[in-house]
């Protein structure tokens, strides 16, 4: 029991110190693409900006708008943080160090992620906003089109472990990463595609489309309310990176560093490789979107799930 | 998209959803400035737009009506801002004429340097923004202003201005090229024509932008002479009328260059003219610079011109598109009458039959594609 409440104490705290970091990279990684300098000011090369921020968004006024439906409202930040938090449970950061290594954690992952596209759809439904209406509509319709090519290439990773359980996915890995198979190099793309629709990054930041629709769906809160929907977005881009670690690349296993040490290395390259395409593409349209995700992603998802199936029962 | 009498939905017919009025500005990001759009929306589909106007709304010309002609330049400054040399230029063209002023060779050199200088920085900000409007995160913008930054750079070192430069003269310009203009502006010829190459690597060919731009808001030869569109835009659309080519004012028919052209009027082509322009002014700097006469540029100031009865119109080749002043002159000291004919007036106006049909996505795709500039919309 002790042991368990440790290591969520240590996976909460991770979360919170890992989002500002990745908020401070994320800044700095783009003015490193845009010729600029980023944050400066706020400790070294402007590594305190995010608590400054912090603080700024703590101490500021909480404006309720008028005409909100005030129960999805309020509850709405809340569907979007404990989700994302609570997929920590499964996450292996090394051979040792897991909250839970549940028999299903794979499926747990996916479907607890997906929860958040309800508090999503509250923010847009409750805000008595139309831009956050169209946001949050925008949300729900692509989250649930990219979860089904999503499932179908983390279905082939089951199928490959026989497992569904993170750890022995990492396990099943030991002798050759999953990404060097060149039938699951497929399914990464797709998964890493998806991956990026379901967290809402350009190209795919659709929901919140600043040219479009102000900021979407979270158009309407301020102070700390609006500041979880940014801690929820960033704590989801560190999930989608780590269940691509966990299930492409070799998770923890690697040689000579620590496991823990390697996990955040590939974790944080997969991020890494994110803000590079977030910095560097436009927009897709929605129409677009949807039928890249029905029209190819999920035909392709599925003729590879067939060949590799066929090919695993041959 | 569907024209009322050809559309498919009949009369009646009961799948319509409720239209959803959506107020676009005067405050939002995508407006560039203080446009107001009411969208009416059938789901995301634009059905109809409305585009207020009068948010920036100076009264230039009946300022003018109370200003000395040289007190009006710094004014025109104001009306497109991203390119005041060539609203400056329009306007001392204009008072020129009425004037009936001859000025010397090395003026028409500096000033057309000047002006396609301001050319290519305004057609850098017009992709720049569109880009961004894409949702390329300020990552385009970004590189567009770097390139801007050395133009920039050049103009505060010649008038002290960043962005409103009152730099043209009745008679000349204010001060001579600095010594160094010669090399700056060779570099950056040098600079920018490989920096257009990486334009094109990163948005022009790329398979999203292609997406996102092809056929999208496809404006007709026809409508856009209809609504007196013009610039990069009427171009957009394959009518080759550039004012520099077909109707030379200063000294633009002693230099070679071409006028870029548009097949399908999309938003893609009004990108890739302006990107081609950029190009092609390049080459006009390039010949400008190099054939440059020596002599004296600046203008022998006089307080007050007194315009002999009559009136004069003078229309140039601004980046937008055809800039005309036309001043009536009563004899006095002041223009009875200074009229500005702006063109992101008419360029905006063409709007509402380019965005009906798209998506609201769309609609701001095209809105970026237009290139206009609050400033002199209202005036």
């Amino acid at each position: 029991m002790m042991d368990l409440l440790l290591k969520s104490g240590m996976i909460v705290t991770f979360i919170a110190v890992s989002a500002m970091f990745l908020v401070w990279w994320e800044r700095k990684i783009s003015a490193l693409i845009q010729n600029r300098m980023g944050p400066m000011i706020v400790g070294w090369h402007g590594a305190l900006q995010t608590p400054a921020d912090m603080l700024k968004l703590l101490l500021k006024e909480n404006i309720v708008p008028s005409g909100i439906d005030k129960l999805s409202w309020w509850l709405a930040p809340f569907f979007v943080v404990v989700p994302a938090v609570m997929a920590f449970v499964t996450i292996p950061f090394s051979d040792k160090f897991i909250v839970h290594d549940l028999n299903i954690g794979i499926l747990f992952v996916t479907s607890i992620t997906s929860v958040c596209v309800l508090g999503i759809f509250m923010a847009g439904w409750g805000s008595n906003n139309k831009y956050s209406l169209l946001g949050g509509m925008r949300s729900a319709a692509q989250i649930i089109s990219y979860e089904v090519p999503l499932l179908l290439s983390v279905v082939l990773i089951v199928m490959e472990a026989g497992t569904l359980s993170m750890q022995e996915i990492i396990r099943a890995q030991e002798h050759g990463w999953f990404i060097l198979k060149p039938n699951l190099a497929l399914a990464f793309l797709i998964y890493l595609i998806s991956a990026t629709a379901e967290v809402n990054r350009v190209p795919f930041d659709i929901p919140e489309a600043e040219s479009e629709l102000g900021a979407g769906y979270h158009t309407e809160y301020t102070g700390m309310k609006f500041a979880m929907f940014f801690l929820a977005e960033y704590t989801n881009l560190v999930i989608i990176s780590a269940v691509t670690a966990t299930l492409f690349l070799g998770g923890w296993q690697g040689p000579i560093l620590p496991p823990v040490v390697w996990f955040l290395l590939k974790v944080y390259g997969v991020v890494f490789l994110l803000m590079w395409v977030r910095w560097t593409l436009p927009r897709v349209r929605m129409d677009q979107m949807m039928g890249f995700a029905w029209k190819f992603l999920t035909p392709v998802a599925l003729l590879n799930l067939l060949i590799s199936g066929w090919l695993m029962v041959r | 998209m569907n024209d009322p009498g050809t559309s498919f939905i009949k009369k009646g017919d009961e799948l319509r959803s409720e239209e959803l009025i959506v107020n676009m500005g005067p405050q939002h990001p995508s407006t560039h400035g203080v446009l107001y759009l009411e969208l009416r929306l059938d789901g995301e589909t634009v059905v109809d737009c409305r585009v207020h106007i009068g948010y920036l709304h100076r009264s230039c010309e009946k300022i003018a009506e109370n200003r000395t002609y040289t007190q009006f330049i710094p004014f025109t400054d104001r009306l497109d801002y991203i390119a005041s040399m060539n609203n400056n230029l329009g306007y001392v063209l204009a008072v020129e004429k009425l004037l009936n002023l001859q000025v010397n060779d090395r003026v028409h050199y500096v000033r057309t340097i000047i002006a396609e200088l301001n050319r290519i920085g305004s057609h850098l900000i017009g992709i720049g923004t569109f880009a961004q409007d894409l949702g390329a995160y300020a990552t385009p913008m970004f590189y567009c202003f770097r390139d801007r930054e050395i133009i920039v750079q050049l103009f505060d070192e010649l008038c002290g201005g960043r962005l409103t430069y009152n730099y043209m003269r009745i008679g000349g310009v204010q001060t001579e090229l600095p010594p160094h203009a010669d090399k700056i502006i060779k570099d950056f010829i040098k600079y920018e024509r490989a920096k257009l190459k990486e334009y094109n690597e990163l948005l022009t060919y790329n398979a999203i932008f292609l997406a996102r731009t092809k056929k999208i808001g496809i404006l007709k030869p026809e409508v856009a002479i209809n609504y007196s569109v013009t610039g990069p835009m009427l171009r957009a659309s394959g009518v080759k009328w550039d004012l520099r080519k077909d109707e030379p004012y200063m000294i633009y028919d002693r230099f070679k260059f071409d006028v870029p052209v548009g097949k399908n009027g999309d938003s893609w082509d009004r990108f890739k003219v302006r990107l081609d322009e950029i190009s092609e002014s390049l080459k006009i700097v390039e010949q400008a610079i190099g054939g440059l006469p020596a002599g004296n540029a600046v203008s022998k100031i006089n307080k007050v011109y007194k315009a002999p009865p009559g009136e004069a119109y003078l229309r140039t080749e601004n980046p937008k598109g055809e800039l005309g002043f036309y001043l009536v002159s009563d004899g006095g000291l002041k223009p009875y009458r200074n009229k500005i004919r702006s063109p992101s007036f008419s360029n905006i106006a063409v709007l509402p039959e380019l965005i009906r049909g798209l998506n609201v996505s769309d609609a701001v795709c095209v809105l970026g594609s237009t290139d206009v500039v609050m400033g002199e919309i209202d005036r």
